[in-house]
């Protein structure tokens, strides 16, 4: 080792200046302190391991501990051709639910509903039951898949809730989504079902949102390099499923923009707060009834602005938390409304609605929630008498709270009373819900 | 013109080893190393801090913007991150992080693992299919992974990397010595039998060859029932001196350890399980420092 010292420094001496060999000098020195810690790493290493090994081989047969040392070298390499499955996770839900009036007849007053804003089917029920699969594609691209199964009628339907690829490797914090997606907008809209905090979406997401809006397209997102949390993001969309719908300017009828912050105040304090803007074109979108649908065919433009804040004592989520989510959704519709009797009326129409909710885990496992929403609009005009569009005496409203318990974070049982008096008859809600997962399930957002 | 090139040159190399290596790390005892290794150059933070469970995190958007800014992430790895990691990453997008990327390091896969269960099975409770997470609670655990990260830092940061390797090489002189003094202090202890709230300890137990005779979650994840507990006070109660010590990490609650400690007259303790985790614990040495402290009172 000295000779090595001492013909490089001497090689250093003689070939270069004193400032380049000083910093070979050193280079070596910090090689050779390298190669000593390495050395004493491995036999500690190894001294323990022998240590071990040596108390373990002593003890008798029944006292060998269970557990098992894995070997990190090879573990979890598996040979054959299902070696790159990819995550498969599997959702089960259903509930039993009970009214006062009959829930095949729910209307909201001046809002008549289109999508999937289907109440919560009456009696033993099972509901959605979620498949998602999920993997890297590539080194680019991820791939996630949710198919939801449904009872509608007595016939099974499958349907594609999310079907996108995103890119992984993109520069600059940005990244992009295309297929089928939650369009980016509002809070509870990015949210799957199962991780709602109760059984069925707020009024101005059945009214406005058509329950949840789904579409097809592309998305661009950026991240901002900064302390505070700043989101931006935009998409095209098909614009053919509520509250747009008829695919219109040769299929990109709507378009999206949100902006989202957030940050923590201490420990135990967390928020974000977010604001998104929703256009497009409608083509005899079908809403109200059925078989006898009132059919818009004009301009929506819909903005959200949402507030999250979470609290939990230092921030130890499993002892103690505190959620509050407000959503405030305002809607303005331009156009021609098509009546169930064939009459043409033009319209524009502002429209407004709110939900405000708390939940609260007290102790582990257990939660207490409340849910307080209401909408209003502007009067549509005496030719709308008599229509879904009419506005009844009192803005439509309602209020819930639930109770739920979870035994694991792949368990969830639910009660829920719900006093709803959105329609022309007041309505009490209740019932119980459990949602169930099995397989890979992947982490929740904020 | 040359000289002016030279120190045109030697101005950018000059700014440029002044620059940061901005390292996000999951839990506080990784923060803790990578300052340890990297010193004035390296800048640090940590997801979580002691008095949060690193199992239950929010995937906040305050540590999206952390991510998003970070040129290495340091996490303990083996799925105890599962439930808010990968939110982050994906909604970050910083390529450099994502799982095989240069900037993502984690550390349970650097060293053996135990607790590797031979069934998976959710009945069984929260389970980690490639072992126990929690592996920074055995000093020699620190060791290997110290040398690792010494080497991720040099290779991310080349152009300081002489002085990675400097300071990785004074820090496992330091702990070397360190370990080999906690090893003479905790002999006594050896043998010893230990309840534990949740198996957080496998990795200190394997060390000073402590034996865990029961958990007080009846499976892990699942808090512990008045059920399990009363069955933990028979057996515990019967044989006397069933255990010498009761250890829970700051974020789980006392009540259950407190109720069997006063039925049983065991010790209940308090163990700091990373850095932060008690008043003494400020950082690596001292966190080994004070859980050999606490334990070898409670044991006189």
């Amino acid at each position: 080792m000295n000779r090595i010292i001492f013909t490089s420094v001497l090689l250093a001496c003689c070939s270069t200046t004193p400032l380049q060999a000083q910093d070979e000098i050193e280079l070596l020195r910090q090689e050779i302190l390298k190669l000593r810690a390495d050395y004493e790493a491995r036999i500690s290493t190894l001294e323990h391991k022998l240590e071990t090994a040596g108390e373990k081989s002593a003890m008798t047969a029944d006292q060998q501990p269970v557990a098992q040392v894995a070997e990190t070298t090879a573990a979890g390499i598996r040979a054959g051709n299902n070696a790159f499955n990819p995550a498969i996770g599997l959702i089960f839900q259903g509930q039993a639910w009970a009214y006062d009036n009959d829930p095949r007849d729910y209307t909201i007053s001046g809002f008549p509903l289109g999508g999937e804003t289907e109440p919560v089917a009456e009696g033993l029920a099972l509901g959605e039951t979620e498949i998602d699969i999920s993997a890297n594609v590539d080194d680019k691209f991820t791939a996630w898949l949710t198919m939801a199964l449904a009872i509608e009628d007595g016939e099974v339907g499958v349907e594609i809730e999310e079907a996108w690829l995103e890119t992984l490797s993109l520069p600059a914090g940005l990244s992009a989504r295309f297929g089928r997606m939650f369009s980016d907008v509002g809070y509870l809209n990015t949210k799957h079902a199962h991780s709602w905090d109760f059984v069925d979406q707020p009024l101005a997401y059945k009214a406005f949102m058509g329950g949840q809006y789904i579409d097809d397209g592309a998305r661009l997102t950026w991240i901002a390099p900064t302390e505070l949390y700043v989101e931006l993001g935009g998409e095209i969309l098909r614009g053919d499923r509520y509250p747009f719908v008829g695919a219109g300017n040769s299929g990109s009828g709507a378009r999206t923009l949100h902006a989202r912050f957030g940050g923590d105040a201490g420990f135990s304090h967390s928020w974000q707060a977010g604001i998104s803007y929703l256009s497009g074109d409608n083509e005899s979108r079908p809403s109200g009834a059925e078989d006898n649908p009132h059919l818009f065919t004009g301009d929506t433009d819909l903005w959200i602005a949402d507030l999250i804040w979470k609290w939990s004592p230092n921030g130890n989520w499993k002892q103690r938390n505190f959620k509050f989510q407000f959503e405030y959704l305002h809607r303005n519709e331009t156009g021609i409304y098509s009546l169930p009797d064939g009459s043409q009326h033009p319209l524009d129409l502002d429209q407004d609605g709110w939900y405000a909710q708390a939940v609260y885990q007290f102790m582990p496992r257990w939660r207490l929630g409340a849910r307080l929403e209401a909408l209003s609009s502007e009067d549509p005009g005496a030719m709308f008498d008599g229509t879904a569009l009419a506005l009844s005496d009192s803005d439509p409203s309602r209020y819930s709270l639930m109770a739920d318990w979870s035994n694991s974070e792949f368990s969830r049982l639910r009660l829920q009373y719900t006093r709803d008096e959105a329609g022309e008859t007041h309505d009490n809600q209740w019932g119980i819900q459990y949602i169930l997962s099995i397989g890979a399930h992947g982490a929740h957002s904020f | 013109m040359h000289r002016c090139f030279f120190l045109a040159l030697f101005l950018i190399s000059a700014s440029h080893s002044q620059a940061d290596l901005r390292v996000f790390t999951c839990e506080p005892e990784w923060s803790a190393l990578a300052v340890e290794i990297g010193g004035e150059l390296v800048k640090s933070s940590s997801a979580t801090h002691a008095l949060q469970d690193p199992h239950y995190i929010q995937a906040r958007p305050s540590l999206i913007a952390k991510l998003r800014r970070a040129d290495l992430l340091i996490c303990s790895g083996a799925e105890l991150e599962i439930g808010w990691l990968p939110k982050l990453l994906s909604k970050a997008n910083n390529p450099a992080l994502r799982p095989g990327n240069s900037g993502y390091f984690e550390a349970s896969s650097f060293v053996p693992r135990l607790d590797v269960p031979t069934l998976v099975d959710r009945a069984k409770g929260d389970m980690h299919p490639q072992g126990n997470p929690h592996v920074q609670a055995n000093p020699h655990n620190i060791l290997i992974i110290a040398q690792a990260l010494t080497e991720r830092m040099a290779a991310l940061d080349p152009a300081n990397a002489g002085h990675y390797h400097q300071g990785g090489a004074d820090f496992l002189g330091r702990w070397q010595q360190a370990v080999t003094a906690w090893q003479d202090r905790a002999a006594v202890l050896r043998g010893k039998r230990v309840v534990a709230h949740h198996k957080s300890w496998v990795y200190l137990q394997d060390w000073l060859q402590l034996e865990e005779v029961a958990t007080l979650e009846p499976i892990p994840g699942v808090p512990p029932t008045a059920k399990h507990l009363g069955e933990l006070l028979r057996i515990l109660g019967a044989e006397g001196d069933g255990a010498a010590f009761i250890i829970r990490a700051p974020y789980q609650s006392d009540k259950a350890s407190t109720w069997l400690s006063e039925r049983t007259r065991i010790p209940a303790l308090l163990l700091p399980l990373t850095v932060g985790g008690s008043a003494g614990a400020t950082d690596l040495f001292s966190l080994f420092d004070d859980i050999l402290n606490r334990l070898l009172e409670a044991e006189q």
